[in-house]
Formats: C-alpha cells, structure tokens, sequence
C-alpha cells in the first residue's frame, strides 16, 4: 500500500502526473465517498423508478380514464423535458415554496435537502421511462394468459402481480437495463445542486490540488468502467433471464 | 404443440422508452394540460404577491418581459443541438461503417470507441471538453480559435456521434444477407454495394431512431449552462435573481420546460408514427 503511495509521489515529483487520490488520504476519502455516492443515488433511484414504473403500468391498466390520461401525462411531461430542468425545478422552484423547518439544531432548514430532491427528480424522470418499457412488456403477454387466469378466479392486482408482471419482466429486462444504465449516467446531474457525487467530489480535487487533466481523465475512466461493471452483469442477468425459444 | 401463441413480440418504439402515443386526443389534451398548469401557478403567484402585500405585481408582465431575452438563449441551445447533431451524424456514420468492416482491428477498434462514449456521462465528456481542449488550434497556414460555444458542440457531439454509429450498424446488420450476394452476382465491388445497394435500403430505417436522438440530444442542451456556457437556462436564473421574488421561481422554470417539451414532443410523437409506417412486416 506504501509502495502504491510512494510510486505516485514519485509520479508527481519526477513527471509532473499529480494523481493524489493514489497518496494523499484525504483526497481518497473524498473520491471514494464521491464514488459511493453515486453508487447508492444510483440504487435508491433504481428502486424508486421501478415502483414507479410497476405502479403507473398498472394504472395504466385502470377503468377510469382520467387515471390513464393522468399517467399518460405524466410520462409524457417527463420524456420530453430536460432532465437538468427538472432538477431545477424541483430543488429551486419548488423547494423555494416549501415552508422551513427547524432542525435538531434550531436551525432554519428546507425539509427536503439537495440529495431528497435528486433521488425524487431523477426517480421520476427514470420512472416515466420504466413505465412505458413495463406498459410494453405487458402487451406483449397474449390476451389468452390474462383470461386463463381470470378464470382461475384470480383479481385484477393478482392477475397483474402473479401473471402479467412476472413474465413482462423478463421480456422488457433488456430495455429496462438500458434506461438504468442511462439513469446512473444521469446521476452526474446532481452536480448542479451541490450534492456530493463522484463528479462533484473530482472537482473539489481538481480545483484545490490543481489537477486537472489528471482527475478528469481519473473520472472519466472511472464513470465508463463503472457502467462497464454494470452492463456486463446486466447483459449476464438478461441471458440467465431470457425465455427460451423466444426471440422478438 | 400448442395452437396458442406463448409470447407476442414486445413493441417498443425507438424511443428508449417506446410507445403508444398514438392516440390523437392525446396530444391536444396533454398541451392544454401543460398550459393550464402553467396558468395556474402563474395566478396562485399572482395571489400570493397580493396577499403578501409586498406590493402586488403581474407575475405575467414580468414573465413578458424576460421572454424575449430567455427565448434568445432557447434558439441559442437549439443552435448547439443542430450543430452537435450535425457533427455527430457526419463522424458516426463512419465510426458505423468501421464497425461493420471486414477488417477485424477497425472492427475492433470502431466497437470499443462505440462503447467508451456511449458509457461515458454526458456531462462528463462536457466537463473533460471544456476543460482539455485548447483555446486554439495551430494550423500549418492559421490558427483557428477555439471558443467555449465550439467546444460544447464537440462535447454533445461525441455521445451523439457513438449512438449514431450504433444506429447504423442496426440498419447496416438490418438488411438481408442476399442483398449482399446478389449484389457481388452483380460485379458490384463491396464499397459500391454498401453505398449504392445497402445504405439507401436501411437510410428509411434509420430514420426514427436517429430523431429520437436528436429530441435526446435537444434535452441535455441545458448541461452547457453548469459548464458556463450563457444559455436559456442561464438567462432564466439570470432573470430570477435580478426579479429576486420566491413566488416566480415555478412559473420561470415551468415556462422554460413547456418551451423545451413544445420543441420535443411533437417530435416523439412524428417519430412515432414514422416507427409506424416503416415498421418492418414479417
């Protein structure tokens, strides 16, 4: 571990190549926490969008069609709006109007900080997606299954969760790992709000250390190996996952 | 064995997202949902300053006022739109054909280009962009600067670039192996089947996907705001601290996003119905 440290000092002493995150300790606790961060946004918001996306293709599913139109709206808004946007709009106009409150310490805070309104705003907007990619899924499971289930004297919500969804799952996880996999590059968007992920954690390095070139090349090897991580093991998950003999 | 079909085939539109907004009641009712939304808070601001009591004002007028100044930065961010859409379709149409060469390291080469920029955040290459790319480039016969505006193009263009190569490679791999051989029956060399038999067949197929990139790209335009780029979203935050009232936040940003879903949506929904009429019957 010292001999790693020593090499990049040396690095920065003898070639100019300033990697700190390799030897100085704080620059490291910041980078990785930047980078676990990101990790686990990139996870809540994961979950958040696919009870979202669960939740709004049953309700598109509805009688009422209000409740559709309301749906439809939604994913509409959400799909073809800025994400950026949407984020600002979230933490600056609407946590602008949101009444203070005081915290443990007395002190005047909003009730939403800047990482509630980035899980909210980036799970809505990855939600909006989900929904139409589970809406699909559904569609295609034949008309037949949902009627030999009715049959069996399932309800509506059984019927969706016993049937419907389990085999939409399998038939929309590529197109669902496609959005995830856009979802975590968009986490970098919190950027905006100050919240401390692994873009906003480099350029606190960066602008203190005065390394530019040499964090930004760090970042962005480290963004595309992490997404590399994940479309591999997703791309595995989608072949252990696949229905057999059916190919679309 | 059995009669009944097990699985019908998922249809999900180019759209990353896919879609049925065919509906036509659809899109009227959508704008005039947007629209009311944006009256609404429009007159709850209107209230609220007056109950206030700290002076009432026209949350409208005010709204009027800046339009003209944010619009400029809404043409602004569609400008860069076309333009990185412009170099990313011109300089993925050949990272595409490399991916389909027969040679195997442009092969090689072309696929792990294609998955590096396509994995890397946007905002990210934005960042690295703006940052590394020097304020000018020497020439031999002059030297060219660089500005800020010029290197976001580049910056938005290199996603746009590998999605384009992907998109082709689609419509390239689209096209029936036949195609191919009859062409070679023909005498016709490789490079002439590929531009004169495979790339006019696939061009209609290649379409859809390709605007739906375009109303992807058209959204992350506003990234160039956090790299210091003066643009709508700029001019809009801009406004708001010189106007220094709560109360306009939601209308401003809600004017801003109306703009952009305006722009976007009657895109999605002709790339929709382009999906439709090429879709391929089997």
């Amino acid at each position: 571990m010292e001999g790693i440290a020593d090499f990049f000092r040396w690095l920065n002493d003898a070639r100019g190549i300033n990697l700190s995150i390799f030897y100085d300790a704080l620059d490291r606790s910041r980078f990785l926490e930047g980078l676990w961060t990101t990790v686990w946004l990139s996870l809540i918001c994961t979950v958040l969008s696919l009870v979202i996306g669960i939740v709004g293709a049953w309700l598109q599913g509805a009688r009422f069609g209000a409740v559709r139109g309301l749906v439809q709206g939604y994913i509409q808004f959400f799909r073809n709006t800025p994400p950026l946007v949407q984020l600002f709009f979230f933490y600056f106009a609407i946590g602008n109007q949101l009444p203070h409150v005081i915290d443990e310490h007395g002190m005047l805070v909003p009730p939403i900080s800047n990482i509630g309104w980035a899980i909210l705003s980036l799970s809505l907007f990855a939600g909006a997606f989900n929904i139409e990619i589970f809406r699909s899924g559904i569609e295609a499971v034949p008309r037949a299954m949902v009627e030999a289930a009715e049959s069996l004297g399932y309800s509506r919500l059984g019927v969706f969760w016993h049937v419907l969804l389990p085999l939409a799952f399998r038939i929309s996880l590529p197109a669902l790992n496609n959005n995830l996999v856009n979802l975590v590059k968009t986490t970098t968007l919190a950027y905006a709000i100050a919240v401390p992920e692994l873009l906003y954690a480099a350029a606190q390095i960066w602008s203190e250390v005065l390394n530019v070139r040499e964090m930004m090349n760090v970042l962005l090897v480290t963004y595309v190996a992490l997404i590399a991580v994940l479309v591999a093991g997703m791309s595995r998950w989608e072949r252990a996952l696949r229905i057999p003999g059916y190919n679309p | 064995m059995t009669a009944l079909p097990v699985l019908i085939s998922p249809r999900l539109a180019v759209q990353t997202q896919g879609g049925d907004i065919a509906r036509g009641w659809l899109s009227g009712g959508l704008l005039i949902a947007v629209l009311t939304a944006f009256a609404l808070s429009v007159l709850t601001a209107d209230a609220r300053a007056a109950i206030g009591g700290a002076g009432s004002f026209d949350v409208v007028a005010i709204l009027l006022k800046w339009s003209p100044l944010i619009l400029e930065g809404f043409l602004f961010n569609l400008l860069v739109s076309v333009l990185s859409m412009a170099a990313g379709t011109g300089l993925g149409l050949w990272l595409g054909l490399g991916r389909v060469s027969q040679l195997a390291w442009l092969r090689h080469a072309a696929s792990a280009m294609i998955q590096f920029f396509r994995n890397a955040p946007r905002l990210v290459l934005l960042f690295y962009c703006m940052f590394l790319l020097p304020f000018s480039i020497t020439l031999p016969f002059a030297t060219v600067p660089l500005p800020d505006a010029a290197k976001a193009v580049i910056g938005l263009s290199l996603p746009v670039m590998a999605n384009v190569a992907e998109i082709v490679r689609g419509g390239v791999q689209s096209i029936p192996v036949e195609q191919w051989e009859s062409g070679e029956a023909l005498a016709f060399s490789r490079s002439q089947i590929l531009w004169m038999v495979i790339l006019p067949q696939c061009l209609r197929r290649m379409i859809p996907p390709w605007m739906n990139l375009y109303a992807i790209l058209t959204m992350s335009t506003p990234l160039i705001s956090i790299v210091g780029i003066q643009d709508s979203m700029t001019l809009a935050r801009a406004a708001l601290v010189a106007e220094g009232r709560t109360e306009l936040f939601i209308p401003m940003y809600l004017m801003l996003l109306s703009w952009f879903f305006l722009y976007c949506y009657p895109i999605a929904r002709w790339t929709a119905a382009l999906e439709r009429r090429f879709r391929v019957r089997i």
